[in-house]
């Protein structure tokens, strides 16, 4: 498999660090390498007036791990993802990616910043004027990979994302978890060391959607940095990944191994207590780091 | 790779707004064919102005083979004549008006007219024979002409004297008028063409918005992807700029080579081959014009 041979490979700028005297020093930018996206003390304002999108969130997630960021419409998730990809700029607080700060990388750069994160979104931005080879051709064609690069890689990850065979088809021609799996395969082909995917299985069915999830698995158990924004809470309780939700830009819980909906009841609160009750010890080995706030599952949908 | 890529871009987009690229291609024609026009009056001007134009005012036309004015009746000027006139240009009486004056011999007006007329059939059925020998004046006050004329103009050997400035001065002013009106004409044209141009690029961008953001997403640098529609309108210009020297030339060909010239044969026309000199003018302000304009469109309309 050659999707991910060695994520370190997918950011130039993060060179073995100089030796340095001293230690504090060391052990600070060691730190910094093994975590892929650091938020610190976040806050995005879109609109002065408003409520602010990202409200001081500090986050750290580490190489090869594989997190769902949950939370309604307007949480924060989308402006979580466009801060790592900076795409926005962050309003106060510092956003590192493979060790950089985003802030320090100078517009020029950012394209070079962008081919180390793959992304996939909800409504998978196909071409659909091209096939499905010239779609995960296009993301290697335009930063100038050779073309017998090109030809070797493509079908190594279209079978990666179980297209094999399909490489002749148009978008229209496939279904929607097939859409998906080009999108996938997209994001990927240059082998980033982060993926993002923002509500990749929100226009798909369950059973679609779950095999969506064992492609972004397989992606993730190769070493790449797996970060997904959702709504869907029966993958969420399948897959028993990290969950850090959002509500109102504020990080209001960040388990390992999570269900989608807390099982953490807060005292004299939400008619969803007594079945959230029963689990109630098994939850509790994974403490929030934050204040504990139930949410009904309705909220959601 | 990357170039075969842009390139298979730029003919994406130029199909796709194909009827945008045409108006642009028209607009920097006509454009360019005004200020194209204009050079051409300028290159005229210069060409009628010949090899003394900016040196004297005056020229005292001496007596050649056949001349008939009064002061001829001894037939083509003598040595002794013309050093008596070479004296009395040199005599303080004259002398105070003029800065210097040189002596042109039929060899060397035979030179010059080569010069002037060289495209011109005109010039093949003329020997040095033909052409008088002259004293060019470079007046100290050019609106002292009327001394020189009526000191010299009854001098023995002497045919004509002409103030070739007045002559030509009025002509050049009207064809300076002109190059004004097409620089003009010329200038809403480009604002025309400028603005056309922008629009284009903006549209184009918008329809390939979806290539773009892709782009964006798997790190495609900002040159690969504004590259392409940069040069859709610089293509689309350097056409127009190609027309309009094109139809310059013609101009220069079949109306001044092969109409006016044979209207007038004693005016010197400028060639085609001068005209030319003019399309690496254009197609060099058409490339500038859609550069700048696309460049700043983008940066409005087309993140990266």
């Amino acid at each position: 498999m050659r999707i991910v041979e060695g994520p370190e490979l997918y950011f130039p700028q993060e060179k073995a660090p100089a030796p340095v005297a001293d230690l504090a020093h060391k052990a600070a930018s060691c730190r910094v390498y093994r975590v892929m996206i650091r938020f610190e003390n976040v806050t995005k304002v879109y609109d002065q007036n408003a409520r602010p999108a990202l409200d001081s969130v500090s986050l750290e997630i580490d190489r090869g791990e594989f997190a769902f960021l949950v939370g309604a419409s307007g949480s924060g998730k989308s402006t979580f993802l466009r801060l790592v990809l900076k795409e926005d700029r962050a309003t106060s607080g510092i956003v590192y990616v493979a060790g950089q700060n985003v802030a320090n990388i100078s517009s020029w750069r950012v394209p070079r910043l962008r081919r180390g994160i793959g992304v996939v979104f909800q409504d998978f931005r196909l071409l659909p004027q091209k096939n499905v080879f010239a779609n995960v051709a296009f993301a290697m064609q335009v930063i100038g990979k050779s073309r017998s690069v090109i030809r070797d890689t493509v079908p190594e990850v279209l079978k990666t994302v179980g297209l094999e065979g399909k490489e002749r088809r148009m978008p229209h021609e496939l279904s929607g978890g097939e859409q998906q799996r080009v999108a996938i395969a997209r994001a990927v082909v240059n082998r980033p060391g982060i993926l993002l995917a923002d509500e990749p299985t929100g226009n798909l069915d369950p059973t679609t959607s779950m095999g969506i999830m064992g492609v972004l698995d397989k992606i993730n158990q190769n070493g790449t940095t797996v970060v997904m924004a959702t709504h869907d809470d029966d993958i969420v309780n399948e897959m028993r990944k990290r969950v850090v939700e959002l509500k109102n830009g504020k990080v209001i819980r960040d388990e390992a191994r999570a269900l989608y909906t807390s099982m953490i009841p807060v005292v004299g609160q939400s008619r969803r207590l007594k079945d959230a009750s029963g689990r109630e010890e098994a939850a509790d080995a994974n403490l929030p780091r934050t204040d504990r706030s139930p949410r009904s599952r309705e909220d959601q949908l | 790779m990357r170039l075969q890529f842009i390139l298979g871009e730029i003919g994406s987009g130029l199909r796709r707004n194909l009827s945008m690229v045409v108006s642009v291609i028209l607009v920097t024609f006509v454009s360019l064919t005004f200020v194209g026009a204009a050079g051409m009056l300028q290159l005229q001007i210069n060409q009628m102005k010949g090899y003394w134009y900016d040196k004297v005012q005056v020229a005292i036309f001496l007596c050649g083979d056949g001349s008939t004015a009064a002061g001829c009746a001894t037939g083509t000027v003598t040595p002794e004549q013309q050093e008596n006139l070479r004296t009395l240009l040199e005599s303080p009486a004259v002398s105070q008006y003029i800065n210097d004056f040189q002596f042109e011999s039929k060899e060397d007006a035979y030179k010059h007219f080569k010069e002037q007329f060289s495209n011109s059939p005109i010039v093949d059925s003329v020997t040095p024979d033909q052409l008088p020998a002259s004293f060019r004046i470079n007046m100290k006050d050019p609106e002292k002409y009327e001394i020189i004329s009526e000191t010299f103009a009854s001098q023995p050997g002497v045919e004509t004297v002409i103030d070739q400035r007045q002559v030509l001065e009025r002509l050049f002013s009207v064809m300076n008028a002109a190059s004004l009106v097409a620089v003009s004409i010329a200038g809403v044209m480009t604002v025309c063409a400028i603005l056309l141009i922008a629009t284009t690029i903006r549209l184009s961008a918008f329809s390939r918005r979806r290539e773009t953001g892709i782009m964006r997403l798997v790190g495609a640098s900002k040159i690969v992807i504004q590259l392409p529609f940069i040069l859709e309108g610089v293509i689309a210009a350097v056409i127009g700029a190609a027309m309009a020297s094109g139809t310059l030339w013609a101009v220069a060909h079949f109306f001044l080579g092969e109409y006016m010239s044979k209207q007038y044969p004693d005016t010197a026309f400028i060639s085609p081959a001068q005209t030319l000199l003019l399309a690496p003018a254009l197609i060099g302000l058409g490339v500038v014009l859609a550069g700048t304009s696309s460049l700043l469109t983008l940066r409005r309309y087309l993140r990266v």
